[in-house]
């Protein structure tokens, strides 16, 4: 288990780590997402004991982390670490895979035995005389993994690993990610910037903005219930409108945005100042609009004439001025149907448990 | 004109026959100089990685006059030396005036700078991504040492080289401190100026063409490193 508390970190006038507050429990994939420069990457070079904190603690398996060089040296050496660009020395797939044990004294056929097995976890059968520079920008991180699994670590840190990676490589990194969790039980604590990656391979997630952790969950916690406005851009949450609490009533709060009222469920109280969020799957296009909300179960319609339509994939981003951009995804035949086009009148709907609230 | 022909034909007839005086001449500048780059060695490439990755206040300053330093004249080294070992100087009971052990230690103050300052210029080419790999695999200061310095092997191994270049061309430190004394610390560079002054051109040339195929050599170890090097 790893525990961070009050973890700060500055440089000059700079806080690069500000306040940082987790606990990651054995055998996690733990997902650290954020903007580029919001202090990922420091952070994890910290838990790696590469870089040291300004303030607050890291405790690796019991341990808690100290400025002793010999101490930290025996607590890396329980880890692994894969930095973003891949980076191989200047020598053969099996010398590269073979340096950690090398420096833990190591040799002969354990070594070779060790190497061998590295190798062929991450696929590379076969490459073991290869000079390594030679090799692929994903084939060069594989060898990164093989050269950090090697050593049997009981936590992995990977930073970035797939940033500069094409598709077909990047899928086979997460593959050996999630092989790797579930065949060693290794934590792994992986920072990325691909939310699709952080979404679908990470256990739990923490979102680092500005060098702070401002929202830790699940991925279903983070990309769906964002705590605040910032977040919820980060992750790519649409429809993301200001507006404050005018009225609640048995769990719902009527929010007032550009003039519109929204009904929510959501225990903030009048006079709340809140964003609210609604994701475009969630909200229906009708052209009638003359349209009750008694008739539909959606306890918000409110009307907006349609601005832009786009082509996403099989369906349409129709985007409505409501007095405030709303998006809405429909089906191309819906497009049909209703007859969507740019300068149409529309009512949208949704119901009050598909409007998150967040405060302001 | 003659005297040049004259001269160079009976260069090559000492060398080809392995004359004696030759031959020793030779074996004695080449023990000496390569001592003195391996000893240099030992001193320059750590300066160079700990000067490199360590931060330290007049860092700037120390490179500055390392580099100042790359073109010390020889016999300023001499006389620094001189001072240093001769029967007043602090180490002079030593006895290493007019010694070969007297000329590895010149020449080794001579290249050291140079040898210190390429190795750190071949260090500030490793990226420091590779540095926090190493380090990220469990590396005490030692092995980080050993792994980075094979990481710029080649530029590692033509700082050496081009050490050894200077040692054994220099004439200026191997004259003052060695004194050129015959069958003891005559070297090639302080016998050419000997044979030279006394006209004795022939055994000057051949002393001159051995150096000169010794800088041949080092010119195509050192083209053939920096082509491994680029591969």
């Amino acid at each position: 288990m790893i525990e961070i508390s009050g973890l700060y970190r500055k440089v000059g006038d700079r806080m690069l780590v500000n306040d940082v507050n987790l606990t990651i429990p054995d055998g996690m994939i733990f997902g650290i997402i954020g903007p580029s420069g919001s202090g990922k990457t420091t952070l994890m070079r910290m838990i790696d004991l590469l870089d040291n904190s300004t303030m607050g603690s890291i405790t690796i398996n019991g341990t808690r982390a100290t400025r002793d060089k010999k101490q930290q040296l025996e607590l890396r050496r329980k880890m692994g670490m894969v930095f973003q660009k891949p980076i191989v020395l200047s020598t053969t797939v099996f010398e590269n895979v073979s340096y950690g044990l090398r420096f833990r004294g190591v040799k002969g056929d354990e070594l070779k035995a060790r190497v061998i097995e590295a190798i062929d976890l991450v696929g590379l059968s076969g490459y073991e005389d290869r000079y390594a520079p030679t090799l692929s920008g994903g084939e060069m991180q594989r060898v990164a993994i093989a050269r950090s699994m090697v050593t049997r670590p009981e936590v992995l840190l990977l930073d970035e690993p797939t940033a500069n990676l094409d598709p077909a490589s990047t899928q086979k990194i997460e593959e050996l990610i999630g092989t790797i969790n579930a065949r060693f039980g290794t934590t792994i604590i992986m920072s990325t910037h691909d939310l699709d990656q952080g979404q679908h391979i990470a256990h739990r997630i923490a979102v680092v903005i500005g060098g702070m952790i401002t929202q830790a969950g699940t991925p279903e916690e983070v990309f769906h219930k964002p705590l605040n406005s910032e977040i919820a851009k980060f992750v790519g949450l649409e429809n993301i409108i200001g507006g404050t609490v005018t009225k609640t009533e048995e769990g719902l709060a009527t929010i007032l945005t550009h003039g519109k009222e929204v009904e929510a469920v959501s225990t903030e109280g009048v006079g709340s100042q809140v964003f609210i969020s609604i994701h475009p799957d969630d909200i229906t296009l009708h052209s009638g609009l003359g349209i009750e909300k008694s008739k539909s179960s959606a306890r918000n319609c409110i009307i907006g004439t349609v601005t832009v339509t786009t082509l996403s994939g099989p369906f349409v981003l129709v985007t409505l001025d409501c007095g405030f951009p709303l998006k809405v995804i429909v089906t191309r035949r819906s497009v049909e149907d209703i007859g969507i086009q740019p300068g149409k009148e529309m009512q949208a709907c949704f119901k009050a448990s598909a409007v998150h609230v967040m405060k302001s | 004109m003659n005297d040049i022909i004259d001269g160079f034909i009976q260069a090559i007839q000492l060398i080809v026959t392995l004359n004696p005086e030759v031959m020793e001449i030779a074996m004695r500048t080449l023990m000496i100089s390569l001592t003195a780059t391996f000893l240099a060695s030992l001193v320059a490439i750590p300066a160079g990685w700990w000067i490199h990755f360590h931060e330290f206040a007049g860092k700037r300053v120390v490179i500055n006059i390392i580099q100042t330093l790359y073109a010390v004249p020889t016999v300023l080294v001499g006389l620094f030396v001189y001072l240093l070992i001769s029967s007043s100087g602090p180490l002079g009971m030593l006895g290493l005036l007019f010694t070969p052990a007297g000329m590895i230690l010149a020449q080794m103050l001579l290249v050291i700078p140079m040898m210190i300052g390429l190795v750190i210029t071949a260090f500030s080419g490793v990226d420091r991504t590779v540095v926090d790999t190493i380090s990220s695999l469990g590396a005490t200061g030692y092995q980080s040492m050993v792994a980075i310095i094979k990481e710029v092997r080649f530029a590692v191994i033509a700082a050496v080289i081009l050490g050894f270049g200077r040692a054994i061309s220099e004439v200026g430190a191997a004259m003052m401190i060695g004194g050129n004394i015959r069958g003891y610390t005559r070297v090639l560079t302080t016998s050419i100026t000997l044979e030279t002054s006394m006209g004795n051109l022939p055994l000057s040339i051949a002393l001159g063409l051995i150096l000169l195929g010794i800088a041949l050599i080092i010119t195509v170890i050192l083209n053939i490193v920096q082509e491994r090097s680029r591969t």
